[in-house]
């Protein structure tokens, strides 16, 4: 079609739609927002005449690349280092795609623009591409990379892992409490619009870099998608700014998106780019470059900004702690060392760091070998079992951590952790901002404000606390993390596949019972408790515990 | 004779290829020649491709998901609550695992924990199955009208016909369009697996299409012929009677809360007595006797979307329900309520179509025979599924 016809065409689809008549259409979500003043356009103006064939071409070019690529003998290039991570990652992503076309039908009755929902539909069915192109990416890593476990297992790993629970958020957040909250400032205006970049754009190319060209090729064309969504996710947001009273939910909102998406994505997709890669180029970019150009400038710079002449109120000051935590916290080699710290509850294997890794990470980072060198040299030390422990339990001047009761990921900066007792428990949070989305923002009032509609905390949110006082063999194969030896771990802290060098339940039977941060903390009288607070913010960085002087 | 010194070539900072040999086969260890997904039973011997890409993807607490939903609505309940719909699979009323300090994950061992897990799409939709069949049927669509205006099909068509089509052809859009929208799509949160959900948001596309190609078609329609007015449509569905029980019932199925009655009540009961009816037994039989070969083309597609897809996963999902080892009775109790109501309903609104038939100038079969036809085509679908023919039928 011609775009003159293309005009013409959306134009006439806009007939379609029609005010009831006679009944209402259901109506099962809610929201506190209002769309009393609210201007109506479409910006998608996309028909399923072209719509379609559009797709399927994208498909086309998609699966020709992954025959290309199977009879190419792409994965004789494969970095395992890399693919190891995907399994991780492309163990999760499929629910986040798929929640987020669940989500949209929360949108069809709290925000009354008819020429919208077209686009949401449109959103729903990309997202059930995205979804189901991501599951089949995974069937042919798991057919044709060397070590199919942790793929072969993904759907199961991912639902009782600690760090598919972390993902877990970036869909779960997209279909419950408050619509709009969830459906559009979480989902549309901060995952999709701020955090794809570095998911479906920094990451393939990363993935390239590693010998991987179908990572690049499915996550693009997923991209080349998302613009859409961003469409539909600025419509809203336009026509909910249209009235006053949603500001200061939009405030709100904004702030707990924005977090929870750093601490989760930031976390992942940062290990996954800095420590997941072979590529030690000196110019090529770091995680943090990329968050530098893809997040601040993108998105808070060119989209987010602008937007403050409409009263859209900011956070700054989460964004500039953002950096800080990447840049001067550390956020991402803490979030690394433990995913390799904790690599015996995994499904996935992590491959040591080098020399040539630790003159890249200094380089980048300067001052990174003096707090993470001596620990990831310990790693390499205790990567295949030789009548010690795994790390976790070895002195390594690692403390292990409590979790975050919001965002799941632990307490890693150790300075920023802050405790509070809420809904009766306890609770661990990794920072100031975490606490306030649970007992500030998650609640049924806000700043004085009803908010009936806000969503709810809610699920046995640290791991730990399921297998308390457990043995570690037993943990391990209750959640089925083992190869079909029946002893094997699919997890190894090393890229070794020499059985003789693998670890089994039988090394892990030796290990000390697995202890909950969380319940142990409840367990404490308050002096107790206050001293660990005391002394848990003096440790770190790189996991070490507070000086006995503290 | 001077000689020239090669300048020194800046080697581009580039990722290099490197030999890994991490390809399949390469070593033999634990694991190495495990090679499907196993965390899930196939329906038949072996899994199949639409399967790998769907099962498990939606998680469930009473299988893997050992720490739970994670964020709830305002009452505290998250992911897809079973009782969303008052229809019950075998395993629905035993409790999920109560989990907690030391409990351990609790993972269900016999699995499917309900039966709601056993259903699957028997058209075994996914993305490359949806977009390689509905970019075929706008292709086919589009060239079908592209060919009818090259050949001046439209000029053959007289001025009742021409009426007709703009009026009531152009009326069915919108059916397509509310149910498409506000019924499936809304349903695809509602349901209790990714089977569901998925086959589900599939039809939905099936309807917004249908509606988008009658839109277009009339879009087209108001360019060739003269006199061909295009906003027609709009006052026919707003205020033609015959159309006000079609549109009475189409935003009465819009206000279903219980998925399951949603879809029971728009494909088992709603699209064989009206929507059949209208495409197959009014506007197919018309528009051949009046000149018009294109229209069938348009109409067509919709109806084999509906007969050859969405009713095909459909019956399958509600075959488990009526036949469940734990409540047939239970479901087919409710079903047989729903089919009564809803055929009340349907048939009214089909009834209230009857002026329709008297419109065209070359008359389709009569009204009667038609609807006789599609009660027949109702009957055998809700006796498939171990109902009983509603009485309303035969009111």
């Amino acid at each position: 079609m011609s775009r003159q016809s293309v005009a013409k065409a959306h134009q006439k689809i806009q007939e379609l739609s029609w005010e009831p008549a006679y009944h209402e259409p259901v109506s099962q979500y809610g929201t506190d927002y209002t769309f009393r003043k609210a201007q109506k356009k479409d910006p998608l103006k996309q028909v399923l005449r072209s719509y379609f064939p559009m797709q399927e071409e994208k498909d086309h070019r998609v699966y020709g690349a992954s025959d290309g690529a199977i009879r190419g003998n792409m994965f004789r290039q494969v970095q395992e280092r890399w693919l190891e991570w995907q399994k991780l990652f492309l163990s999760i992503i499929p629910l986040p795609e798929i929640s987020a076309a669940r989500a949209m039908p929360l949108l069809f009755r709290t925000v009354p623009n008819p020429e919208l929902h077209n686009g949401q539909a449109i959103q729903m069915i990309d997202e059930v591409r995205h979804s189901t192109i991501q599951q089949n990416l995974k069937r042919l890593y798991m057919n044709n990379y060397i070590d199919p476990a942790g793929f072969n297992s993904s759907l199961r790993d991912f639902q009782s892992d600690y760090c598919g629970t972390i993902g877990r958020q970036f869909a779960e957040g997209f279909i419950t409490g408050d619509a709009i909250t969830a459906a559009s400032i979480y989902l549309t205006i901060v995952a999709e619009t701020a955090f794809t970049n570095t998911l479906f754009v920094a990451m393939p190319a990363e993935a390239a870099a590693n010998g991987d060209y179908l990572l690049p090729t499915v996550f693009h064309s997923v991209q080349s998608d998302e613009s859409r969504h961003i469409s539909n996710g600025y419509a809203t947001l336009l026509m909910a700014l249209a009235d006053e009273d949603n500001h200061q939910l939009l405030a709100r909102d904004l702030r707990y998106a924005w977090w929870n998406n750093h601490r989760v994505v930031d976390a992942a997709i940062g290990t996954f780019i800095e420590y997941g890669t072979k590529d030690r180029r000196k110019d090529r970019e770091s995680y943090a470059e990329m968050w530098r150009r893809w997040i601040y400038d993108d998105y808070y710079r060119s989209y987010l900004v602008p937007l403050e002449k409409y009263g859209l109120e900011i956070p700054h000051d989460l964004i500039e702690e953002s950096w800080n935590q990447i840049w001067n916290k550390g956020y991402v080699h803490e979030v690394a060392q433990f995913f390799a710290t904790g690599w015996l509850a995994n499904y996935w294997r992590i491959d040591p760091m080098t020399d040539k890794d630790f003159e890249w990470f200094e380089y980048k980072y300067p001052g990174w070998y003096d707090k993470y060198g001596a620990w990831w040299e310990n790693y390499n030390r205790l990567a295949t079992p030789n009548g010690h422990k795994p790390i976790v339990f070895e002195d390594v001047d690692y403390e292990y951590p409590h979790r975050c009761w919001t965002c799941m990921v632990p307490c890693l900066v150790r300075e920023d952790m802050v405790m509070a007792k809420v809904d009766g428990q306890w609770r661990t949070y990794c920072h100031e901002m975490c606490k306030w989305t649970d007992e500030t923002a998650f609640r049924p009032t806000y700043q004085g404000r009803q908010t009936p509609n806000m969503g709810k905390l809610i699920g046995h949110r640290e791991w730990e606390t399921l297998y308390h006082g457990w043995n570690w063999a037993d943990v391990v194969s209750d959640m089925g993390f083992v190869r079909d030896d029946g002893k094997t771990m699919v997890a190894q802290p090393h890229l070794d596949l020499d059985p003789s060098k693998m670890w089994t339940l039988d090394h892990l039977r030796k290990c000390p019972p697995l202890a909950s941060p969380n319940v142990l903390l409840n367990e404490m009288s308050d002096d107790e408790r206050t001293a660990f607070a005391a002394r848990y913010v003096k440790g770190g960085p790189a996991g070490r515990p507070a000086p006995a002087d503290a | 004779m001077t000689t020239t010194q090669d300048s020194p070539k800046t080697e581009r900072s580039v990722p290099k290829p490197v030999f890994t040999d991490a390809e399949a086969g390469a070593q033999e260890f634990p694991d190495s020649n495990s090679r499907r997904y196993n965390y899930y039973t196939p329906q038949k011997r072996k899994q199949t491709h639409y399967e790998d890409v769907t099962v498990e993807v939606q998680p469930d607490p009473r299988h893997y998901l050992s720490q739970g939903w994670l964020y709830g609505f305002s009452d505290g309940r998250g992911g897809y609550p079973l009782d969303w719909t008052v229809l019950k699979a075998w395993g629905s009323d035993k409790p999920s695992p109560q989990r907690g300090p030391g409990t351990g994950g609790l993972f269900v061992k016999e699995w499917p924990a309900t039966g709601w897990h056993e259903f699957r799409d028997p058209n075994e939709e996914w993305e490359l199955t949806l977009y390689r069949y509905n970019s075929n049927v706008v292709r086919q669509v589009t060239q079908n009208v592209e060919a009818a205006k090259q050949s001046k099909a439209f000029e053959q068509w007289n001025t009742n016909w021409v009426r007709f089509v703009e009026q009531h052809v152009g009326a069915w859009m919108h059916v397509d369009h509310g149910l498409g929208l506000y019924l499936y799509a809304n349903a695809n949160r509602r349901a209790p697996t990714n089977m569901h959900n998925n086959a589900i948001s599939v039809n939905s596309m099936h309807r917004i299409r249908a509606a988008q190609d009658l839109a277009l078609y009339n879009l087209t329609l108001s360019e060739e012929i003269e006199g061909f007015d295009g906003s027609a449509h709009l006052e026919t569905w707003n205020n033609d009677p015959a159309w006000q029980g079609v549109r009475d019932v189409a935003e009465q199925l819009t206000a279903i809360d219980d998925w399951c009655e949603a879809i029971f009540a728009a494909n088992v009961v709603f699209e064989p007595l009206v929507g059949e009816l209208f495409r197959s037994q009014l506007v197919q039989q018309a528009s051949p006797r009046n000149g018009d070969f294109v229209t069938p083309t348009v109409v067509g597609a919709a109806e084999y979307d509906f007969a050859e897809r969405d009713l095909r996963y459909t019956t399958a999902m509600f075959e488990l329900l009526t036949n469940d080892k734990e409540f047939a009775d239970h479901n087919k109790s409710i079903l047989q309520d729903w089919a009564a109501k809803w055929t009340a309903q349907s048939l009214a609104a089909a009834r209230a179509l009857q002026p329709l038939w008297s419109q065209p100038d070359a008359k389709p079969p009569r009204f009667e025979d038609g609807l006789d036809r599609v009660k027949s085509r109702f009957s055998g679908i809700v006796t498939s599924l171990g109902l009983e023919e509603p009485k309303e039928l035969s009111l």
